[in-house]
């Protein structure tokens, strides 16, 4: 275990990304289950409101406002036109925009199609929530967010850089300062990203580190691959499994165990397959990032919910050595 | 004859769509291909974001939003004989962009107004569904061509999959909205740059986004949708005409999933929507699916023996006279290990078993294809997958 590794719950700030579809929501609420069980209090971020959060703890959607889901563990949707009342609210003394109607849609208007005006929104919000622990205000201390998918969580993170670029004057200006601040320092923010050992996956994860090692200055935690298939056998064991599947050894068989020996011995290959392409695209991920990473098997038993979650973050607990 | 190859023969435009990861690129190909194979005729397929070994197998590195024909000696070489053509192209959205300014702007200078705008970029790459929309913008426009027989689209990622279909409604609103002629009102009535006449109305907002934007960056703003609102006729008849192309009777769509409960949910809620919103859902494809003899009770039973009585069967086994089989107990460990392995991919088959039978809302046609033992990279790949889309 790399020292990088076994520090990851001592940041502030985890995002964790990855293409659609490898669990990243599932790592994620593994994450803050882990860092629950060593005595940290939690405020998980659920960045595509989808509800998929709180369904890792088999609770029911939550808003806005962050609302504690299990023990130790509290959770909020995000939700940009919120985060813009708050933030006018908050910093500019304007008050609440709900009775103002055509001002509040103006604005509301103005934020979905000015670029980078919704990014902002919920970087910024996530920025507050981490400032907020930091400074002892908070009833949490550490934000794990479930961000954004590959395809969108590097215009988020550039965000506040973005804007600067944008817009030469005016306090948005300034208040993107604190934010890069906190999420380009190692020591509270880590970028991590979710991937499973197939093809596409792959090929993202190795393009996003390049990207937000480019296009950012968001420091990178780790790599962590899900649903890794177990290798069945090794070289001496494969020979013998490949005796097995001789013609006559298989008939001796079938006559032992039945007929549905044949089955169990299709099955068998078709795992070692699967684990072999997959393998490839694991040796060409080390390959191409040299990132620390961390494996979670693939589980049979179960493929979602707080059995799922618990499960995940034990095989997280175990290869952080915890 | 297929299900699926009655509903390719009937129809011109077939939508591919589902959640990220479940293969919607390959089957969207693997579809174009058997198209283009049992029917015949001229067959595009429309492809937003091909893994890398796929592009290249298609011939599409690096082409842009041309389209280019699949040479009939690579697809010979995989073993298929087409009796029509076989047309690949990807999208570019940047470049589908560009053209729509182009195409729609009252002049040239406008256009390259917009192109050269510092907001425009930001705008196109980042903004709101933008892939969405110009993915079905450049349905629309590869059709009214009628260069093909056929189209078949894969659809870009979204966090729903519903939101492209409401893409073309939403920019059509986007472009009509009273708001947008009421933020760039003050600068429409201003005249020149820098001066902007402002109403009672629009007199607070503009002191609230004056303090927290800065007047020079409302000023960009408003003169990009100042520019971008000379396109407005052009742009609304034209996602208009995106929209009744959706709902035309000779488009399809395709819903591809895994049976994985998320994106199996993603996809049970997509049919559901297709179906109240009138589109046409002409077939379901379950995708990497195990095998069916992982279910047998045979299975299961020869699984458990072996791993029961693994030390007997392997000391029988020793007798045979094979050097890979003469120590027992590395036998034993092997036949533990595939009756072991056995069983857990079964209690996965059984849940996709059991998800597959739960399906609602689902359309006539249903596909399924099952976990290919290597990844789907080549045109092998697209025809393995073609022989379980089509098959009976």
């Amino acid at each position: 275990v790399s020292a990088q590794q076994a520090d990851l719950l001592d940041r502030r700030l985890l995002f964790f990304t990855g293409k659609g579809g490898v669990g990243k929501s599932t790592v994620a609420a593994a994450t803050a289950l882990l860092a629950a069980r060593v005595g940290r209090r939690v405020l998980l971020v659920e960045v595509d409101a989808k509800g998929d959060i709180p369904a890792q703890f088999e609770r029911a959607p939550v808003g806005f406002a962050p609302k504690e889901i299990h023990p130790g563990v509290l959770a909020m949707a995000m939700d940009t036109e919120q985060s813009l009342q708050e933030y006018l609210r908050l910093n500019l003394r304007v008050p609440v925009l709900g009775r103002v109607g055509p001002l509040a849609r103006a604005l509301d208007f103005v934020a979905s199609a000015a670029p980078g005006v919704k990014e902002i929104l919920t970087i910024g919000k996530i920025c507050w929530e981490v400032r907020e622990s930091i400074e002892g205000r908070a009833d949490f201390d550490m934000v794990v967010v479930d961000a954004a998918a590959t395809g969108h969580i590097v215009a988020q993170l550039g965000a506040p850089e973005g804007i600067r670029d944008l817009v030469d004057v005016g306090p948005v200006r300034a208040q993107t300062q604190w934010l890069s601040e906190i999420l380009e320092d190692p020591a509270i923010t880590a970028v991590n990203v979710v991937t499973t050992p197939e093809e596409m996956p792959v090929a993202e994860t190795i393009e996003l580190v390049q990207r937000i090692r480019t296009e950012t200055s968001v420091p990178l935690g780790s790599v962590i691959v899900n649903r890794v298939l177990p290798e069945l056998f090794t070289t001496a064991d494969e020979e013998t499994f490949a005796a097995l599947t001789e013609p006559h050894v298989n008939e001796r068989l079938r006559q032992r165990a039945g007929s549905g020996s044949t089955a169990v011995i299709d099955g068998a290959r078709l795992a070692v397959a699967l684990r072999r392409t997959r393998a490839q695209h694991l040796e060409e991920l080390r390959n191409a990032v040299d990132l620390p990473l961390m494996y979670l098997p693939y589980l049979f038993v179960r493929d979602h919910g707080l059995r799922v979650t618990r499960m995940v973050a034990d095989e997280l607990g175990e290869e952080l050595g915890l | 004859v297929s299900g699926l190859e009655q509903l390719l023969a009937t129809k011109e435009v077939v939508v591919f769509c589902g959640s990220g990861g479940v293969g919607k690129t390959s089957a969207a190909a693997s579809a174009a291909l058997g198209a283009s194979c049992r029917l015949g005729g001229k067959v595009l397929v429309l492809t937003i974001d091909p893994a890398k070994r796929l592009a290249s197998a298609l011939g599409l590195e690096g082409i842009g939003n041309r389209a280019v024909q699949v040479r009939p000696e690579i697809l010979k070489a995989a073993g298929v004989e087409p009796r029509g053509e076989l047309w690949a192209a990807m999208l570019d959205t940047k470049q589908s962009w560009d053209d729509l300014v182009l195409r729609h702007a009252k002049d040239e200078e406008t256009a390259y107004k917009i192109l050269d705008n510092r907001l425009y970029h930001n705008l196109t790459s980042r903004f709101v569904q933008s892939h969405d929309y110009i993915a079905m913008e450049r349905l629309y426009e590869i059709h009214a061509t009628g260069e093909y027989d056929l189209i078949v689209i894969d659809t870009p990622p979204t966090r729903n999959a519903i939101d492209f279909l409401e893409a073309p409604a939403r920019m059509a609103d986007f472009f009509s909205s009273r708001l947008l002629r009421w933020l760039t009102l003050p600068y429409r009535v201003g005249g020149k740059r820098g001066t902007r006449v402002l109403s009672v109305a629009s007199k607070p907002f503009y002191q609230i986004a004056d303090r927290i934007l800065g007047s020079a960056f409302l000023e960009d703003i408003a003169e990009f949708f100042l520019n971008f609102q000379s396109m407005y006729d052009g742009f609304v008849a034209r996602s208009k005409a995106v929209e009744r192309l959706l709902h035309d009777r000779r488009t399809t769509f395709t819903v591809v999933t895994t049976l994985e409960a998320a994106p199996l949910h993603e996809a049970e809620r997509f049919c559901k929507e297709l179906i109240a919103r009138k589109f046409h859902l002409g077939a379901l494809v379950l995708n990497k699916t195990l095998p069916d003899y992982l279910l047998s009770p045979e299975g299961a039973a020869a699984a458990t023996e072996l791993v029961d009585h693994a030390g007997p069967i392997a000391a029988e086994l020793a007798s045979l006279d094979n050097p890979a089989l003469a120590d027992p107990a590395r036998t034993a460990r092997v036949l533990r290990t595939i009756g072991d392995s056995y069983r857990n991919f079964s209690v996965v088959a059984l849940r996709e078993s059991e998800l597959r039978s739960e399906l609602a809302h689902t359309p006539d046609v249903i596909a399924r294809v099952p976990t290919l033992e290597a990844d789907i990279g080549d045109l092998d790949g697209l025809v393995e997958i073609g022989r379980w889309l089509f098959a009976d």
